[in-house]
């Protein structure tokens, strides 16, 4: 029952904040209470997986290839927390009046939704159930993209629904396909299964088709222009929970099927995976350079952050699973960190574009201190958060040999560096250009400068005592790509 | 019969291709939408095409004997088309109210989320 918390809470908040629905304060008391004990779970399951390692559950009492199967792991355990301590400080952060999301009486049940969605498709160990899970985050990111009343938000809608809906069909294809093929649509059954000796040839063209779907889902270059597209159009505490966790969880999943269903492929995936790790890399830091619009700046280097993220993958020992795992908590947070901020920044200087705002760092320093925190922990400046993942990962490619990839995403550190630095300067260092024009008092902003506050200390704490992350995803991916992988 | 569900699958695929390349709106629904369909008709004969055998068994070796249909993707299936489905209507409405709101229907004029640079150097600004 704990494995399935992670869907199950989620599930029932959504049902009883649709039922208050004409309750606003009440709907917003229970959809808080959900998440807070959404997180009580997470924190659970994360202490039992760490003592048994592996909570498996079977679900309709069927026998195992058959049952759909839910497994709690490490890895998965850590997205679940993930998951929770971002969806409660979501929701924290929407009380206050740094542009929340229009309190519509589908927003919240639309974010249980989505939460509930990705604790499923990180916790399934079925394939097709898989596929469930990603329609219903398709569905409800298309909900919280249209309950924003306005021409824009319809716009950015349709243009996310097109091409996700694209790498949704690919993925069922391949399903079927796979299905057709093996007979099985368990994970561990499916790792066995592509191990047999006359599937060997076909197994590497299902494992391209789910590996473009994902990268899809994942806005790897060259799919990736959906994102920066649509995403900015949401407001700050909604495009911190998706800029934050959709992408990844295409990446978890990846990490997942490649290092431990299908472990065995080409070198050739891994070395166009890798090469379309550095290009992402390489055009979403572009992309950010080019843009005045704080949102779409931080859209873009979401794609940037991705490339780092494939980059893990494409490398393939447990050493590049534990860096990218490192990596993926750390950017989850940082990320949603950011976005968080820029909706303090839009409250307290008036607009999202760089070019029409200024002056903050003398009449809002906790935010720039706040600032300088999560944008260094993106950059990877030491003793940040983002310069273990880093470090971990451009390590790993060194000892592979692979230094041009090691080299080139150090080099993209920099450009991050320069994004953040134009941020810096043109948000809080330069003079407003219309004198001061703040609107806001601290106050009203409270609770949206807590969870900041939290997020920024959990960068702070993971950049100083790395240790314990460090161990605890270094025995969370110490099963990919093992020859006996459960 | 496989022959020609794989044929009739890849011409809805074609057509499907065609339409939502088309810069009409409401042509990218439907063209998606068969898209959604041809996925359904991939799933369907994943589980083979067995025509009067019902798959009902009394043991596991039944099954791999006779040529009988698999039941478990027709239940696979029945999943994705009541998704796609719901995703139809969903996208209809999505884009009869992008049309109300855009004033046309051709997805070249749509320009809000990503704005047309005036400057050649610098990008433009959304309006907030």
């Amino acid at each position: 029952m704990l494995v399935l918390s992670p869907l199950l809470v989620p599930l029932f908040t959504a049902v009883l904040t649709v039922l208050l629905q004409r309750h606003q304060r009440a709907q917003q008391g229970v959809s808080i209470a959900g998440a807070v004990v959404l997180l009580l779970c997470a924190l659970w399951l994360v202490q039992e997986v760490s003592s048994v390692g592996r909570i498996q559950l079977a679900l309709g009492n069927w026998p195992l290839p058959f049952a759909i199967e839910f497994v709690a792991d490490r890895l998965s355990a850590l997205m679940v927390i993930i998951t929770a301590v971002l969806g409660l400080g979501v929701l924290v952060y929407q009380t206050s009046i740094a542009e929340p999301a229009s309190e519509s009486a589908m927003l919240h049940p639309l974010l249980h939704g989505l939460l509930a969605a990705v604790g499923g498709a990180v916790l399934t160990a079925d394939l097709f159930n898989l596929y469930v899970w990603f329609e219903l985050m398709l569905i409800t990111v298309l909900g919280l993209l249209v309950v924003q009343d306005g021409y824009r938000h319809t716009e950015a809608a349709f243009k996310y629904f097109a091409l996700n809906l694209l790498g949704t069909l690919l993925f069922l294809a391949t399903v079927a396909m796979l299905y057709g093929t093996t007979g099985q649509l368990n994970f561990s059954a499916l790792a066995d299964a592509a191990q047999h000796p006359e599937l060997k040839a076909v197994i590497p063209v299902y494992v391209a088709m789910l590996m473009s779907a994902f990268l899809l889902k994942a806005a790897a270059f060259p799919l990736f222009f959906w994102l920066p597209a649509s995403y900015h159009s949401l407001p700050a505490p909604v495009l911190a929970l998706i800029g934050g966790l959709i992408t990844k969880v295409g990446i978890y999943v990846l990490l997942r099927l490649m290092g431990e269903v299908f472990i065995d492929q080409p070198a050739v995936f891994y070395e166009a995976l890798g090469w379309i790790a550095i290009a992402t890399m390489i055009s979403g830091v572009l992309g950010a350079a080019y843009h005045w619009d704080l949102r779409r700046i931080l859209a873009f280097h979401i794609v940037s952050q991705i490339g780092y993220l494939l980059l893990a993958v494409a490398l393939a020992t447990p050493a590049s699973g534990l860096a990218g795992v490192f990596f993926m908590v750390h950017n989850i947070l940082a990320k949603a960190a950011l976005f968080l901020i820029a909706g303090i920044m839009w409250q307290a200087a008036g607009h999202y574009d760089l070019r029409r705002i200024g002056g903050l760092y003398p009449a809002r320093p906790l935010l720039a201190v706040l600032f300088l925190i999560a944008g260094f922990s993106l950059v990877g400046i030491p003793p940040s958060s983002g310069f273990w993942g880093k470090f971990l990962l451009v390590q790993e490619s060194f000892v592979q040999g692979r230094y041009l990839w090691g080299g080139l995403a150090l080099f993209v550190g920099v450009l991050t560096l320069y994004s953040m630095v134009k941020i810096w300067l043109e948000g809080f260092w330069k003079p407003h250009p219309q004198g001061t024009a703040v609107t806001a008092t601290n106050r009203q902003l409270t609770p949206a400068y807590a969870v900041v506050l939290v997020l920024a200390l959990l960068l702070l704490v993971t950049g100083l005592y790395p240790e314990p992350l460090i161990q605890y995803s270094e025995a969370a991916t110490s099963m990919l790509w093992q020859e006996s992988a459960p | 019969m496989t022959l020609l569900v794989l044929l009739s699958i890849s011409i809805v695929v074609a057509a499907a291709v065609y339409l939502s390349l088309s810069r009409d709106l409401f042509r990218v629904v439907i063209g998606l939408t068969m898209l959604g369909a041809a996925t359904n008709l991939i799933v369907f004969a994943a589980g083979r095409f067995a025509t009067l055998t019902p798959p009902l068994l009394t043991t596991v070796e039944d099954a791999q004997a006779a040529a009988v249909a698999n039941p478990l993707v027709q239940a696979l299936v029945l999943t994705a088309i009541v998704i796609s489905f719901a995703l139809l209507c969903f996208a209809l409405v999505l884009g009869a109210r992008l049309r109300a709101q855009a004033g046309n229907d051709d997805v070249k004029q749509m320009h809000a989320t990503e704005p047309v640079a005036w400057d050649s150097v610098k990008p433009p600004e959304l309006e907030n």
